[in-house]
């Protein structure tokens, strides 16, 4: 019950925020953020919940409701959470918490109509993360984009359009392609089990033939790798991140990416083992490719924005390496990644949201001397910098190290390829860093530091970020029954995994 | 003919009656609230006789020319939905467009009578019947009244492509009359299944009948009329047009392709595959170019029925046949709700002013979120019902469209259907994008209460079956059983 109650709080909260825009255009935010934290709360007890409850479908679930829904075509409410899932939801609430107060005084337009796409599409990927029927996952899986197209439209910037109509085709029609693979992949499941059925639990290990399945798990992938992003899907994404407000900015980065590589983790290799070995060598080379490419155009950018947006790009380069290498270091570091990435993207993006509020560009030319007068942001910024080029002691590392370590034994040449990586994300970080906050400052603008609420914003994922990254464990044990399942799933359904691959 | 024939009949009847006293109404008291209210109430009585006949009588011949089955009863319940719909619509659009406008209200209701005859044939007799008392109806509906030059030639340009085409279901229901010497569809297929396999005749007189009943269903390379009829004619007609009108039409094939067993003539499928195609390609394509809504929904009406057209060539495959026809209906109940919903939005934003033309251009919509949200919402939520986006009626439709298809492995059309969405989104979110933008045009519009009331519950029912569409999936699940 706690997923369903998680929702319906930021559903309804979105609703409340909307509706109660008529008598005060204050009170939408707070309603939003006491939405977040009530959610937040709901969501406390879910981490004491012993494992082993349903072993129906696998000990590592924690939570499994089954509702009838549509019986026609065997599709039914189906949540489920395991220690995956609910990492994913907790940093999706706490994003979407940052999110509120990252865009606190920066919307004067309709700001409950804004709080009310905001909670919608938190709410939204909580669903994703939790829908384990297939019609159920790509139900949310479309709802979450349609807030989000809203929230780039209306409060964007100059090229909001162009943006928000580019970001929503994009995924709009990658997403059809994966609902033709989910209908043919029940369907077809159909002929050889005899009874419809879109439940998760009921496909894995289904008996579609392999040249049928290969076709399918193509249609999975595609639409993931598109909201990973990945090389050569990717372009949607630095147009939508910019144009975007900094609240849209920071969901976006921190959980939208998010749910593509949950999607391959869940979904694309358990369900289709060998189809997803045989594309493994090239998927890990597209997630290389996206690594260095990402990180190169990062490099050439101007728009600070734009260049953590380029640089998503390359940090979700290693999840997509970390996947398709899967072995359970890999999967791990996989996580840690998102998790690391999720907050150390979501606060440059605040970082760059505050910078244009203060001093309305975007252009790093324009900026530059901003740590004297701005001494707080600067040493924040520095900071999130530091963490995202991958610096030992701090989470992203510990993602990326896992990742390069455990992909190694599984292709040499490819590993070596994405730890340039690791190199160039310090490039072109420390250029940023030194382009925004060091250097003369050209002008006085009397720009005002970071404060309470900033700081509020900011430290709870200083803290994060130093926690997983020097004490990781707790994480590792959340997660680790979760992705064992995966793993084994995907073991003895299928083929060895190609792990003795030169 | 004894009592429970007369029973059976009872929404045809019950229908005729009221028509009858709307106009004896209309002849006492010349008063469009009252002309109105007797619609409704009468549409509201014809739809529980739906209902009753439902329950109680059993499916069969009333006639030869008339079926009452479950599939007759559902087109019959959705096209007088859609009349009542239509009905309150029209009321807001003409109460404010001075005297003289009660007979729009008898044309909308002897429309319905057409379209509910329809759903009930079983033979070309009542077919061209029903076929022709919707036609006729329209090309009045269409000029009504003289608004000036645009509305003129939308209902003569209706007139005679309508003409031409019943002329050539007519011509080809001849040449069926001629080799199996009977106009029941049921006599015609025990006809057509002692004759040789792939007789000229009867691929000839399909094909004329088909081409006919493409320009009705306006489905390339049959549509060139489309655009302008819709922008012409006043919204409320449009909408009749768009929905019962073309639904009728459908139910019809559908129901004389399943008796005759049309699916099993490849040829005719192949050509059927060619118009599928080209509907949703040249429709999305032409629908990018548009900035009237008129001609942007007439055009997206094309490729939708382009997407029907796949889940009804899925019938031909055999084991894909039950889903298929599934598929058609519920696409078409979600294209019902949906495009009614759409022009009652265009519908309602031309009920504020009598002015020549309609409420209908984009940039008339600009800023539509913050000066009337809640009609926005509406048009929204129906913009992304026809593109697909769940939550909403059209994306069951969608899903619909695309599990029939997948079951009968139509990989081409698919891929078609995908391409085509695409597309579709762009114009749609166009669409609601320009609503989004700030103008200084602060102009507000105030929502008419019949007009307004009913927009509401189109949109409350778009909503509540894109969430819970069950009931609804049930009922048509056991209908294309019945029918096949």
């Amino acid at each position: 019950m706690t997923m369903i109650l998680v929702m319906l709080t930021l559903f309804l909260g979105g609703l409340a925020a909307w509706a109660i825009e008529g008598l005060n255009k204050d009170l939408p935010r707070w309603i939003s953020i006491a939405a977040t934290l009530i959610a937040a709360l709901i969501l406390v007890p879910a981490f004491f919940i012993p494992g082993g409850q349903f072993p129906s479908v696998g000990a590592q679930w924690l939570e499994y409701i089954n509702l009838p829904w549509i019986p026609r075509f065997g599709i039914s409410f189906v949540f489920a959470m395991d220690g995956l899932g609910l990492l994913m939801v907790a940093l999706t609430v706490f994003l979407g918490f940052i999110a509120i107060l990252s865009s606190w005084d920066e919307i004067d337009h309709q700001p409950g109509f804004f709080q009310f796409n905001l909670m919608w599409t938190v709410a939204g990927v909580v669903g994703v993360f939790t829908a384990l029927d297939l019609f159920l996952f790509f139900f949310f899986w479309e709802v979450m984009l349609i807030p989000m197209y809203f929230l780039i439209a209306i409060w964007g910037h100059e090229n909001k359009s162009y943006a928000a109509m580019k970001f929503f085709l994009f995924t709009q029609v990658s997403g059809m392609i994966m609902l033709v693979a989910i209908l043919t992949l029940v369907l077809a499941n159909s002929t050889v089990t005899g009874h419809l059925t879109f439940n998760y639990f009921e496909l894995l290990g289904h008996g579609v033939d392999a040249g049928l399945s290969f076709w399918i798990m193509c249609g999975f992938f595609v639409a993931f790798v598109v909201k990973l992003p990945g090389f050569p899907f990717h372009t949607w994404l630095p147009d939508a991140h910019t144009q975007a407000p900094t609240a849209a900015s920071v969901l976006l980065a921190g959980i939208l990416l998010k749910t593509g590589a949950y999607g391959l983790i869940r979904f694309t290799v358990p369900l289709f083992p060998e189809a997803a070995a045989e594309i493994a060598n090239f998927a890990m080379a597209l997630g290389a490719i996206g690594i260095l490419y990402g990180a190169l155009l990062a490099f050439a950018q101007t728009d600070f924005k734009r260049l953590v947006a380029y640089s998503s790009v390359s940090h979700m380069g290693f999840v997509l390496v970390g996947v398709f290498a899967w072995t359970e270091l890999t999967l791990q570091g996989s996580v840690m990644q998102m998790v690391a990435h999720g907050f150390s993207t979501a606060a440059l993006f605040m970082m760059a949201g505050a910078i244009q509020h203060r001093i309305h560009t975007r252009d790093m030319a324009e900026m530059g001397g901003l740590w004297l007068e701005a001494p707080r942001m600067g040493a924040i910024a520095m900071f999130f910098i530091i963490a995202s080029l991958g610096m030992p002691g701090l989470g992203n590392f510990v993602g990326e190290f896992l990742i390069l370590l455990g992909a190694f034994a599984v292709n040499k040449t490819i590993t070596i390829f994405a730890t340039l990586g690791l190199v160039t994300g310090a490039v072109y970080a420390l250029i940023a860093m030194g382009k925004v906050f060091q250097g003369a400052s050209s002008q006085e603008r009397g720009i005002r530091d970071f404060g309470t609420r900033e700081m509020i914003a900011m430290v709870p994922m200083i803290a994060g970020l130093t926690w997983i990254g020097v004490y990781p464990q707790p994480v590792f044990d959340l997660i680790e029954p979760a992705l064992a399942g995966l793993y084994e799933l995907a073991n003895i359904t299928g083929s060895p995994w190609i792990g003795s691959a030169p | 003919m004894n009592l429970s024939d007369l029973q059976a009949l009872l929404p045809i009847i019950t229908l005729t009656s009221v028509i009858l006293v709307v106009m004896m109404v209309v002849a006492f008291a010349r008063n469009l609230a009252l002309t109105c209210l007797c619609a409704g109430i009468g549409l509201v009585a014809t739809l529980t006789s739906i209902v009753y006949v439902s329950l109680v009588s059993d499916p069969g011949l009333v006639t030869p020319l008339l079926m009452v089955d479950s599939y007759a009863l559902l087109f019959s319940g959705i096209i007088v939905v859609a009349a009542l719909f239509i009905c309150l619509l029209a009321y807001s659009y003409y109460a404010i467009r001075g005297e003289k406008q009660d007979e729009f209200t008898i044309l909308l209701l002897l429309a319905t009578l057409g379209g509910v005859i329809l759903a009930h044939s079983v033979h070309f007799a009542s077919f061209i019947l029903g076929l022709e008392l919707v036609g006729v109806s329209l090309y009045a509906m269409i000029s009504y009244p003289t608004r000036g030059m645009l509305s003129i030639e939308a209902a003569l340009k209706y007139l005679i492509l309508s003409g031409v085409s019943s002329a050539t279901i007519l011509f080809g229901i001849a040449l069926l009359f001629a080799v199996t010497g009977s106009l029941s569809f049921d006599e015609m297929a025990q006809g057509i299944s002692e004759l040789a396999p792939g007789n000229v005749f009867v691929l000839f007189g399909a094909t004329m009948i088909l081409a006919g009943i493409g320009f009705k269903l306006s489905l390339v390379p049959f549509h060139m009329w489309t655009p302008d009829v819709y922008q012409g004619a006043p919204v409320p007609a449009t909408a009749f047009l768009a929905t019962a009108s073309k639904g009728g039409i459908f139910a019809v094939l559908l129901r004389f392709f399943v008796s005759i067993d049309g699916f099993q003539y490849a040829s005719v499928i192949e050509s059927l595959f060619w118009v599928a195609l080209l509907s949703i390609i040249v429709g999305n394509l032409l629908a990018l170019m548009q900035d009237n809504l008129k001609r942007i929904l007439a055009y997206s009406s094309i490729a939708h029925f382009g997407y029907l057209l796949v889940a009804f060539i899925a019938a031909s495959v055999a084991g894909g046949k039950l889903l298929a026809i599934e598929a058609s209906i519920f696409f078409l109940i979600a294209y019902f709700l949906t495009t009614i919903g759409a022009f009652g939005v265009i519908s309602v934003m031309s009920s504020t002013v009598a002015t020549e033309h309609d409420h209908d251009q984009l940039s008339q919509f600009e800023g539509l979120f913050w000066r009337r949200p809640l009609l926005a919402t509406f048009f929204s939520a129906m913009l992304l019902s026809l593109a697909g986006i769940p939550l909403t009626v059209g994306f069951v439709g969608k899903f619909y469209i695309f599990a029939a298809g997948v079951e009968s492995e139509l990989w081409t059309l698919l891929v078609a259907v995908v391409i085509g969405s695409g597309i579709g989104l762009f114009y749609y979110l166009r669409i609601i994008f320009t609503m989004t933008k700030q103008t200084s045009n602060s102009e507000v519009i105030p929502i008419p209460a019949a007009g307004g009331w009913a927009l509401g519950m189109v949109t409350l029912l778009v909503l509540a079956l894109g969430i819970y569409p069950t009931p609804v999936v049930e009922w048509v699940s056991t209908v294309a059983q019945a029918l096949s």
